[in-house]
This record gives C-alpha cells, structure tokens and sequence, in this order.
C-alpha cells in the first residue's frame, strides 16, 4: 500500500477533502449551524498549553486510517532548523506538554538530538510510538532505553487487543510486532507498577463505527493484554476516526460516508465541543507552519492570524486572540464522548 | 409500495412511527433507551443479547444495528458469533425438544 499523495488520488488534495467535507446527507447541519443551534457563536483558544509538532510525514507503516498519509514514500521532514526555531520559543515561553508526531517521529534524523535539546526545556514530553518502528531496523532497538533516559511518555495506538483487527487497519504482522515492542518497553518499566515511566495505548474504531466507553475498552484491553501476553500500561485514550485523508477514503470508496457523517451529527455534544483539544493545543507542521490541530494541518487550514503562522514567528498574544478555523471534519471531535489526541474529552 | 420490503434506509427512520401514534411511541422509546442502560446486566452485555434475538427472529433492521453497536461497545467477533451460536442453539433445540412430543404421540397411538 502507498500514500494517497503517491498514487496520485485525488483525495491527497486537501483543498478535494474540504469540498467533499462541506457535502452531508441532506438535512445534515453545518458544524457551524450545530454550533450556533447550541448557541455556541465559535470555540475559543486559551492558552496554549500542548506545542504538537509533526516531525515529518514518513512512516515505516501505512494504515489504512491514517489521517497524515503518511507511509515510507512520503519526504516532508522536520528540519534542523524548525527544531531550532521550536528550541527558541520553547527557551522563551512555558508550555506543560510538547507532543512529537509524525508519521514515525523517530525517523527524522534530527530526532534524538532534538529531544535531548526539548527535555531540558519542558517538563513533560510525548513521543507518538508507532510500536513497529522499535522493532523495524537494529538502529531503533534502543529506542525503549533512549525513552527511559529521557522520561519520554510513549503513546502508542493498539486499535484491538486482538491480531485480526489490529491488522487489518495497520497492515499484515503489526499486532504480532506491536505485541514485542510493548515487551520491550515493559522491560526497560514502562507502563509497570514499579516505575513511573508512562506507557499508553490509543484505541480507534476499525471502521466507520464510533468509539465505545473509554473505561471499559481500558478494563478489557488491561485484562486481554495481561492475561495473553502479560503486558502492562497505564491508560487507554479512546479517539473517534477523523473523516480525513485516507479515513475519508475507505469512507467513499466503502459507501459509509454518509452513515458515518450522520452517526457523527446526531451523537453532537456540547460538553465535548466545550472540550476540543485546539483550545489549549497548537499544532507545528514539518515546515514550521502554525494550525489549531494536527488535523487542520493535514486539510493545510492555517491559524487565522496574519502576525503568527510559522513557529519562527510565534505570538502567544496574537494566538489567543485568533478565530479557531472549524469545518464540518471537526464533527469527529464533539461525538459522543468527545475525541482529542489525549482520548475522550466528556 | 416499494419494490423490495426491507430498506436499510428505513432502520433511521424508526421514529417516525409516532406520526401514527404519538404517546405510545414515546412510552416505547423511553422504555428502551432504559433497557440498554448500564444495570445487572452491562450495556455490551446487552448489545449482545439483543444481537442474537435480532438473529433468532430474523430481523435485518435489528441485525444492521446491533452489529455496529456491539463494535462500538469492544465487543469482539468472536462475541458476536458465539452470541449468535446462542440463538441458533434455543431454536435448534425448541425444534427438537418437541420430538419429546412426536415421541409420545408415536408411544400413544402405537399398540
Ligand atoms: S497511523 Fe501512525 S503508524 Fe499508521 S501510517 Fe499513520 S502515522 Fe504511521
Ligand atoms: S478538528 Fe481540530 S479544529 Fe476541529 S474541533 Fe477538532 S481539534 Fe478543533
């Protein structure tokens, strides 16, 4: 399999994503109409608590999900210079939380020298784990250790306990790779109740079907996981499938658009809106691009301010100030429970 | 009247039942929105339970959608189907309990 952007679909456009986001069912509201029937005029930043960054779109792996595109053909990378940029405001300004994410963020070549510069600078660092890139190639064997040395909190999506449905989202032999380099991260102490090295896991549907309650899916994974493999961590963040890049394109290809769009509308909650993780979440591209979430970066809908749209420029007073940019994709955030990259938010 | 009786597109549109009779849809669809609440019984229990009646009494409406919930509730496919196997086993077996019947039938019109 290869990245939409590879094969040439025309679904790797964002701009082709945008316009089939604003058709729903009939009958369907606009995220906006939703908002203003709740008598939400827009949703509003607070400050900027989470610096993501998206240190490049190459992946080892090519979900069938995946929101990035991302997969072995793509070359968008972070440079050495962004990260510097990144490093300056990092010195000047406090953030509780810098998020790195790719693709396969360890594949950026600058990845460990920027981590060891980012760890001394904010307190708690997430590094979104594929699982297969410890296992892939001897070079990344001690990732689990380079992890442990930097207090890393590894994130890492298993979407089911079981090897069928985790491989047929993720690609043949994932769920048995995935299984080995959770041993290993075990074994260095992460997600054990003797350490406080943070091991998580990211559930999201294998289809066009919402997430279930976040703490019972967590209840079975702790159990499965345990009991077959004897693998511990710590929580379970349950995200609901975007209606993006190639989630957006099993969704036409499999006739599901439609009912997916309305399962989305209809299970609209306002507590989960009140919740959405742009509020307090700002999202770094490749290039050093500014976006209210990595999901606007992927349909390249930039922060609506004219004085900060590049990290080198970052303006935490212009940021808070600015409009969030929503469309009707944001629907995957307010269903239900609410979805953020830190799992359910309501 | 439609071509073929069974439209998927006709499962969302359950609640317009009550443009015929509106108090007793209402009274039906409080009542279950209660049943498959969390309780004695877990709402993925009863997903699954609801999945195999859906089976025993064929009904394609309630197969569409207790599939997909049962998916949202982490049930896995192995759930589903052994809770199907559940269904096909109670009507398998209420057909050949009554052989009981046939037996005594044969035993009292036998010399
Ligand atoms: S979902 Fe994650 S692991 Fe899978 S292709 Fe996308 S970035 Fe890679
Ligand atoms: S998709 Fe992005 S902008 Fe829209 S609600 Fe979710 S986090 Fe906010």
């Amino acid at each position: 399999m290869t990245s939409l952007k590879k094969q040439g679909n025309q679904l790797a456009s964002s701009a082709f994503q945008l316009e089939v986001l604003k058709t729903l069912p009939s009958g369907t509201p606009s995220f906006a109409t939703t908002l203003s029937n709740h008598e939400i005029s827009s949703i509003s930043p607070l400050e900027t608590k989470i610096l993501q960054l998206n240190l490049g779109y190459m992946c080892n792996q090519t979900c069938k999900h995946c929101h990035v595109d991302a997969g072995p053909d793509r070359k968008e990378i972070m440079t050495r210079e962004v990260m510097n940029d990144v490093l300056s405001v990092l010195r000047e300004h406090s953030f509780q939380t810098l998020d790195l994410t790719g693709g396969a963020p360890e594949m950026n070549p600058d990845f460990r020298w920027f981590v060891e510069q980012a760890s001394q600078l904010v307190p708690h660092i997430i590094v979104r784990c594929n699982l297969t890139i410890i296992n892939a190639n001897p070079k990344y064997y001690d990732l689990p250790e380079f992890f442990k040395q930097h207090n890393i909190n590894v994130v890492s999506s298993l979407p089911f306990y079981q090897k069928k449905r985790t491989d047929r989202q993720r690609g043949n032999g994932v769920f048995d790779r995935s299984i080995d380099a959770l041993q290993r991260l075990n074994g260095v102490g992460y997600g054990t109740n003797d350490s406080n090295l943070q091991l998580d896991l990211v559930y999201n549907p294998m289809g066009a079907f919402l997430p279930g309650d976040q703490a019972t899916l967590e209840q079975d994974f702790k159990k499965e996981l345990q009991e077959t493999f004897d693998i511990s961590f710590n929580n379970l963040l349950v995200i609901t499938n975007l209606p993006i890049s190639r989630f957006l394109e099993f969704l036409l290809a499999s006739g599901n658009y439609d009912t997916y769009m309305t399962k989305l509308v209809q299970a609209f909650n306002p507590a989960a809106a009140a919740g959405v993780m742009c509020r307090d979440t700002l999202s770094v591209g490749w290039d050093g691009a500014l976006y209210d979430c990595d999901f606007n970066q992927m349909l390249e809908l930039p922060v609506a301010t004219t004085s900060s749209r590049n990290i080198r420029d970052f303006d935490a007073e212009a940021l808070l100030n600015r409009r969030i940019v929503t469309a009707n994709h944001c629907y995957g955030c307010t269903a239900g429970a609410g979805s953020s990259c830190g799992g359910q938010t309501a | 009247m439609k071509k073929t009786y069974y439209d998927p597109a006709d499962l969302a549109k359950f609640g317009d039942i009550a443009e015929y009779q509106k108090p007793l849809a209402d009274s039906f669809f409080k009542y279950y929105g209660e049943v498959f609440q969390d309780g004695a019984l877990s709402k993925r229990e009863k997903s699954l339970i609801a999945l195999a009646v859906a089976h025993a009494i064929q009904c394609p409406y309630c197969i569409d959608a207790y599939t997909t919930d049962g998916l949202e509730k982490g049930a896995s496919e192995e759930q589903m189907m052994e809770a199907v196997h559940v269904a096909a086993a109670i009507r398998g077996g209420a057909s050949l309990v009554h052989a009981t019947q046939m037996m005594s039938k044969v035993d009292e019109v036998s010399m």
